[in-house]
């Protein structure tokens, strides 16, 4: 089947598409967009996680055909012209990442988190991010990052 | 995953015709169980009907404070709908338990009801299951039954209903409205959700091409002082291990009116009918709720590694109403 979605401010036609695909499967491999990653492909880890119009999702457990018409936003568009995201520079400089398979997902979830709460308590991050597993980091620096870029995003 | 036809009906008329006329079709909402089962081989569907450009996403508040959920309403924007989280605090909190963020912010209304249970043989289609293939046996009586029934299975099946929302909408006493083959019709949540008995295969009374199209939830005055608990593994994200959802309502320093709904012990939610029934009349004392409960669970049929679940279950009855009479335990 024929998929037409905007990606990242983009509008995106895909041919083709089988209907078992995911989206996560159909961003990765048809669209040049490898940041999502797949990781348990089961709606568990959060590593896939990417804007579904406008909301967070797992793109591992989207049909490709449930992607026709909407709009996606993947964390290849978190960082502009200006450089990176205060999100990932705070994931950079507390040193949130290790293996980084988790920190796509990680990323996009906090930017929505910040987007909704501006300072977020210690609670609601980890509410928040519950569904974005790390295995390498222990979450403590991955708090760390959260709070310093909502720190900076507060404040400017 | 097994080729299937991917269908994006129109309209309701159509999405029903199209899943009546393809034995073993499925209609597709958020997609966060079927896509995962389809994935697992689980669930192999000929036909995919999508209902997900259908809307059916409306929160409709009658006068009386009475709620209708269209079937697509997001799990996410349901559980902070200001009147559901003012009238029936319960199904919030029970949304707000379930699954993660990312997850609520796909899972609908309907689909969140019809989710399978999450019994690992069920899952895995190495192993035999009932539920899956049908004579094929059950592992699990004598395997992983952790957190399989206690109340309510068979010796085919003790699968338990894994929803969060389905607890909270049982205590609420909810309706769904069905559009099918040959019309309309409301059911109730105990009429929608079979018991295993000899076929664990069927699980609700929905029929091919059965379509919910709303949860219609009558108000309920004393809904305000309403809750739901959930305890699981870890603090957050994972499935209940026992629940509760319950409503009270003290006048005169008697229980006037109560609902109980008991979560992860059965194969439905499991409505507290001999517990509501011992209490009403009663003063509001942490051992009227505890005698209550123990009645409900004295049919219990509890397996060696589920057994925790009775005591589990009774405590937090007890004090879900604790807290919400003020009773001190
Ligand atoms: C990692 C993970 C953790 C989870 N944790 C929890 C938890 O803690 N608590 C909890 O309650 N849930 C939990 N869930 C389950 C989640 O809530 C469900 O997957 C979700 O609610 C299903 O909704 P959906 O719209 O995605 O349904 P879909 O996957 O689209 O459909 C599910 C079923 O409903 C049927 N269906 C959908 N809409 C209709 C309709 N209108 N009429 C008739 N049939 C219909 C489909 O045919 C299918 O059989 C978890 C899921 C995952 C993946
Ligand atoms: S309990 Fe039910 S779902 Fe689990 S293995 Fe037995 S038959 Fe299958
Ligand atoms: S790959 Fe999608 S949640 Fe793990
Ligand atoms: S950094 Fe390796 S999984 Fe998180």
């Amino acid at each position: 089947m024929r998929i037409t979605t905007t990606v990242n401010g983009q509008q995106r036609v895909v041919d083709d598409v089988w209907e078992g695909e995911s989206l996560l499967y159909v961003l990765r491999e048809r669209m040049g967009l490898p940041g999502s990653k797949n990781a348990c492909e089961q709606g568990e880890c959060g590593s896939c996680t990417v804007y579904l119009d406008g909301v967070t999702a797992c793109a591992c457990l989207v049909a490709g055909g449930q992607a026709e018409g909407r709009e996606v936003v993947t964390v290849e568009a978190l960082a502009d012209a200006d450089g990176l995201h205060p999100v990932q520079e705070a994931f950079l400089e507390c040193g949130a990442v290790q293996c980084g398979f988790c920190t796509p997902g990680l990323l996009v979830q906090t930017h929505d988190l910040l987007a909704r709460t501006g300072r977020p308590s210690d609670p609601e991050i980890r509410e928040a991010l519950a569904g974005n597993l790390c295995r390498c980091t222990g979450y403590e620096k991955i708090l760390d990052a959260v709070r310093l870029a909502s720190e900076r995003m507060a404040s400017r | 995953m097994k080729p299937f036809r991917y269908a994006r009906p129109g309209g309701v008329a159509e999405a029903v015709r199209s899943g009546a006329e393809q034995p073993g079709s499925r209609f597709l909402a958020g997609g966060t169980n079927l896509v995962d089962l389809m994935k697992l081989g689980v669930e192999r569907p000929d036909l995919v009907v999508d209902v997900g450009g259908l809307g059916l996403d409306e929160i409709v508040v009658d006068s009386g404070g009475g709620l209708r959920i269209g079937a697509n309403v997001r799990n996410s924007d349901l559980a902070v709908h200001p009147a559901v989280r003012r009238e029936l605090p319960m199904l919030s909190q029970a949304l707000l338990s379930g699954a993660s963020g990312q997850l609520r912010n796909q899972a609908t209304a309907a689909g969140n009801l019809l989710q399978r249970t999450r019994c690992v043989y069920f899952q895995d289609v190495s192993k035999p299951c009932n539920k899956r293939e049908p004579g094929s046996g059950c592992p699990a009586r004598q395997g992983d039954h952790r957190n399989l029934a206690v109340l309510g299975g068979s010796a085919a099946c003790i699968a338990t209903h894994p929803s969060d929302f389905a607890v909270a909408l049982a205590a609420a006493d909810a309706e769904v409205a069905v559009t099918g083959p040959a019309g309309e019709r409301t059911l109730r949540l105990d009429e929608l959700y079979l018991l295993p008995g000899e076929h664990p295969e069927r699980e609700t009374s929905l029929a091919p091409g059965d379509l919910i199209t709303a949860i219609v939830v009558p108000p309920l005055p004393f809904g305000t002082t309403s809750a739901y608990r959930k305890v699981r593994d870890r603090a957050s994200y994972a499935f209940a291990v026992a629940s509760v959802a319950a409503a009270i309502d003290v006048t005169d320093g008697v229980v006037r009116d109560v609902r109980i709904a008991l979560g992860a012990v059965a194969p439905k939610p499991w409505r507290a009918h001999r517990a509501e029934d011992a209490l009403r009349g009663l003063e509001p004392t942490a051992s009227a709720f505890r005698a209550a409960v123990e009645a409900e669970l004295s049919v219990a049929e509890p397996l060696p590694d589920n057994a925790f679940k009775l005591p589990l279950t009774a405590n937090v009855v007890v004090s879900v109403l604790s807290d919400l009479t003020g009773a001190s335990r």
